[in-house]
């Protein structure tokens, strides 16, 4: 299966062979194997599924792609000649275009600036305004983007700025587009009109690399899919020829529970935690956040409570409101029953609330600060006299965590920037340690750290339920099934259901993510 | 591999730029006053070290307020017209008014030194927390506040003295700007006393690691439940603080207070503690660094002159080594960060 040659549509074709194949590509980070002997083969007008679960190597793999990253090994050929891009732009003129999930445009200029950034017709000095709105207006036409080429990309939906994006591409006269998860900020409708235009290049011979979580696209529009797991290669093939289960499968591979051993559910304690109906709008101030509604949960003392979906589907956001971090519109949040209302983190801290927040170095880490610093930041209070920081204090304080935890570090002195990704995840779950919380939210506590490590951080997570902490983890890993007691499932900024690790299987989680609606898990396959 | 090795040297915690850094001023100062001790023997003599040193004292002062303001990311224009603005001020409360500006205090008239500093460090306090609420409640960038209270105080300072100097003051005023203790000068153990504290502050309290960690990180600061707005405010009342103590030690010195007073120390300071290794990105700096680095454009300025080189030729210098300084600042950090 995995050597199946390419399909090919009908379109007239330039070669039988693959347009683009990626061979023995591998990539590593320091501290981390990004990708291991990869291959990738895409056919022209194909509509390729590039598939796996966070942190499988995809963004790697597209990265190599585009030119923002270089493979350490590895070959990539293009229309059958071997190529190497240093740079996006040399993968831009080699006709391979990327958009990501995070758009690239320029939202105080027009439609037309934005599609031919740096490429504008005209003489050397002026640009010719008639004709840039022209040409803009024969590629917006195509894909039906029916606006005036002279709008500001800032007065567009997401759906529409997407369409630019895919405009801007096709003005390259690209002729592979990547796309990074497309379909994760659009409506149905939107979805629906996205799925045409991605036809009609496709029946015009462009091919096309499309990253997706939901797996009942893969089966609407997708020939073709390769699935990644580990930065390991595992499988590619017809679409026609496999399963929503199959994929999973391959996408999940080992049984994660063997990982960690069978631990018994604990008994729970009473809820120190309770979330009612929180409800957070989209306002114009911040047009593109992603909503709650009505979202509601529990979470009991000496339990660890899962949020799982996908990503976009307001875990983070519910985290970050219960902790004070961002404001919301509606709903109660209790400690030990009684309703709080919180000013900012400092208040949530104040009733035993912490947040480990999703990225490590933007919103923890003080990278250029001491690993000392980096621990008591937040427990001034226990490691002062008056004004003064007591040295004493602060040593044994750090001296404590960094056994409890096993931190491997020269001296406390070190900077934080310097140590590994583990090392740096434990530095941030010792300043909350550190304020003994009732409560502790832990975003994606393991992401971007090697398997080693994630081990001792999920050890930690169960060590401290067991100590009477109530624990909630954001994951979009696996490691959700091991670690946690009962898990709340969420999509689009509601909660779609609950099931006790028990019960749950991937597959099963999986398709309660993808679900449309609270209730029991519904099959992801269209 | 050199990469492997720098990756293993820094797995034993050696932050090899982080060393160069941090001594490089220090380097650079004793290299600097080598060549000038070589090419003129006078600059080596006691009266002229201590005359640079108080020709650094005042923009020493500014620059360790800037320092704070600096450690957070942050930038003050206004510091050189703040400083005559509350330098007048200064005058004014020194002289009882301004009905007698250019009698020089005898007997009863006038409110005496103490007065005259506190009013000085009150506007540089006052002037300060206003440009703090400015950058924190109304969320402008502290260039764009900072660059619109570099013109309003020093409007502030030519309204308030109608344009011409206010001098002659008592003794015991001016003793704090030209009295020495043995051979020091008054402004130079003002300067030094000041960093000693600010020193302190920044390395052993609690506000000083606050300080740090809102420029090193501000969302972070604010996710480990820092109160980053009421720090970020907080430096530029330091900031006065410092401006309004310099106003007083300067005019104490000239025996005057002028509304042009201080006209581009904003360069000079900012220039000091860059040069003396604090990031303009935040979240790095000491004051011992920006002691080194007054010190440093001041014996610059100094050896320039003794030989004879042009005030014109002098300020480009100051601009190409500010613009080096932060080269290197950001050279240093972007190779940490493919660690």
């Amino acid at each position: 299966m995995a050597n199946a040659p390419a399909a090919l549509s009908s379109a007239p074709a330039k070669s039988d062979g693959p347009i683009l194949k990626m061979t023995g590509v591998s990539k590593r980070f320091p501290g981390v194997r990004a990708l291991e002997n990869v291959h990738l083969e895409v056919g022209q007008s194909e509509i390729h599924a590039l598939l796996g679960e966070n942190g499988a190597g995809k963004s790697t793999l597209l990265k190599i792609l585009s030119g923002a990253h270089s493979a350490d090994t590895g070959e990539i050929e293009l229309f059958g000649q071997p190529a190497a891009f240093a740079t996006p732009h040399d993968a831009q003129r080699a006709g391979i275009v990327t958009i990501y999930q995070e758009f690239t445009l320029a939202p105080d200029m027009t439609i037309a600036e934005n599609v031919f950034i740096g490429r504008e017709p005209g003489s050397r000095l002026f640009i010719s305004w008639r004709r840039l709105a022209d040409d803009t207006r024969a590629i917006t036409d195509k894909i039906g983007l029916r606006r005036d080429p002279m709008t500001l990309v800032r007065d567009l939906s997401v759906a529409e700025q997407q369409l630019v994006e895919i405009a801007r591409a096709l003005s390259m006269r690209s002729r592979l587009i990547v796309m990074d998860e497309p379909t994760s900020a659009l409506s149905e409708a939107e979805v629906a009109n996205l799925v045409r235009i991605i036809m009609t290049l496709k029946a015009e011979g462009l091919s096309i690399i499309f990253v997706t979580h939901r797996l009942e696209e893969v089966f609407r529009l997708c020939d073709r899919y390769t699935v990644l797991r580990d930065g390991h290669y595992v499988a590619s093939g017809r679409v026609a020829d496999t399963n929503v289960e199959a994929i999973i499968r391959m996408m999940v591979g080992r049984d994660v529970g063997a990982l960690y051993g069978q631990r018994p559910i604990p008994e729970h304690g009473p809820v120190a935690l309770e979330v009612e109906g929180l409800t957070r709008r989209r306002n114009a101030r911040d047009p593109n956040a992603i909503e709650l509604v009505n979202v509601s949960l529990r979470a009991h003392k000496g339990e660890i409570l899962g949020l799982a979906g996908l990503v976009g589907a307001g875990r983070t956001e519910t985290a970050r409101a219960i902790f004070g971090a961002d404001p919301f519109d509606h709903g109660t949040i209790r400690v030990d029953g009684k309703p709080v209302a919180f000013n900012g983190p400092h208040d949530a801290m104040l009733h035993g609330i912490g947040l480990v927040p999703e990225d490590r170095k933007k919103q923890a880490l003080f990278l250029r600060l001491a690993i000392r610093t980096n621990i008591t930041i937040a427990a001034h209070n226990q490691i002062s006299r008056g004004w003064f920081i007591d040295e004493g204090r602060e040593n044994a304080l750090v001296d404590e965590f960094r056994k409890l935890l096993s931190i491997r570090m020269a001296s406390a002195d070190q900077l934080a920037g310097l140590l590994s990704g583990g090392n740096q995840q434990k530095v941030v779950l010792a300043r909350w340690l550190a304020l003994r919380p009732k409560i502790l939210i832990v975003d994606e506590p393991t992401r971007g750290i090697d398997i080693g490590s994630k081990v001792e951080v999920h050890n930690l997570l169960i060590e401290m339920a067991k100590s009477g902490i109530a624990v909630i983890v954001i994951s979009s890993e696996p490691e959700i099934l091991a670690v946690s007691d009962r898990i709340v499932t969420m999509r689009e900024g509601r909660v779609t259901g609950e099931i006790a690790r028990d019960n749950a299987t991937q597959e099963i989680l999986m398709s309660m993510m993808t679900a449309h609606e609270s209730g029991g898990p519904a099959s992801a396959a269209a | 591999m050199s990469e492997a090795r720098l990756e293993a040297a820094e797995d034993r915690g050696v932050d090899i730029f982080g060393f160069v850094a941090r001594f490089a001023p220090t380097l650079f100062l004793i290299v600097l006053m080598l060549l000038f001790a070589i090419m003129q023997p006078r600059f080596l003599s006691e009266i002229n070290l201590f005359n640079v040193m108080r020709q650094v004292s005042i923009t020493g002062l500014l620059a360790v307020g800037m320092t704070f303001v600096i450690l957070t990311a942050g930038i003050d224009l206004s510091v050189g017209s703040l400083l005559a603005f509350a330098g007048l001020v200064a005058a004014a409360v020194a002289k009882g008014g301004m009905e007698n500006r250019f009698t020089v205090g005898e007997g009863g008239v006038g409110y005496g030194w103490f007065a005259a500093a506190m009013a000085a460090i009150a506007v540089g306090l006052a002037c300060g927390w206003l440009q703090g609420l400015a950058i924190t409640r109304l969320k402008v960038p502290p260039f764009v506040v900072t660059l619109g209270g570099m013109s309003a105080f020093r409007g502030a300072a030519l309204l308030f003295a109608a344009g011409g100097p206010i001098s002659g003051f008592q003794p015991s005023f001016t003793w704090w700007g030209q009295g020495k203790i043995g051979p020091v000068p008054i402004p130079v153990i003002i300067f030094l006393v000041a960093a000693f504290i600010a020193h302190i502050v920044l390395r052993y309290t609690r506000y000083g690691r606050q300080v740090y960690a809102v420029g090193g990180n501000p969302e972070a600061a604010r996710l480990s439940g820092l109160n980053v707005n009421r720090v970020i405010a907080s430096v530029y009342v330091i900031m006065g603080f410092f401006a309004g103590l310099g106003a007083f030690v300067l005019a104490a010195r000239l025996n005057s207070a002028e509304a042009v007073a201080g006209t581009g120390y904003e360069l000079t300071v900012i220039a000091s503690v860059v040069i003396g290794g604090t990031s303009l990105f935040g979240g790095s700096g000491t004051i011992f660094g920006t002691v080194i680095g007054s010190i440093l454009i001041g014996v610059l300025l100094n050896g320039l002159v003794l030989m004879n080189v042009s005030s014109y030729i002098q300020q480009i210098i100051i601009g190409v080594i500010i613009v080096l300084a932060v080269a290197f600042d950001t050279f240093a950090k972007s190779r940490r960060r493919k660690v």
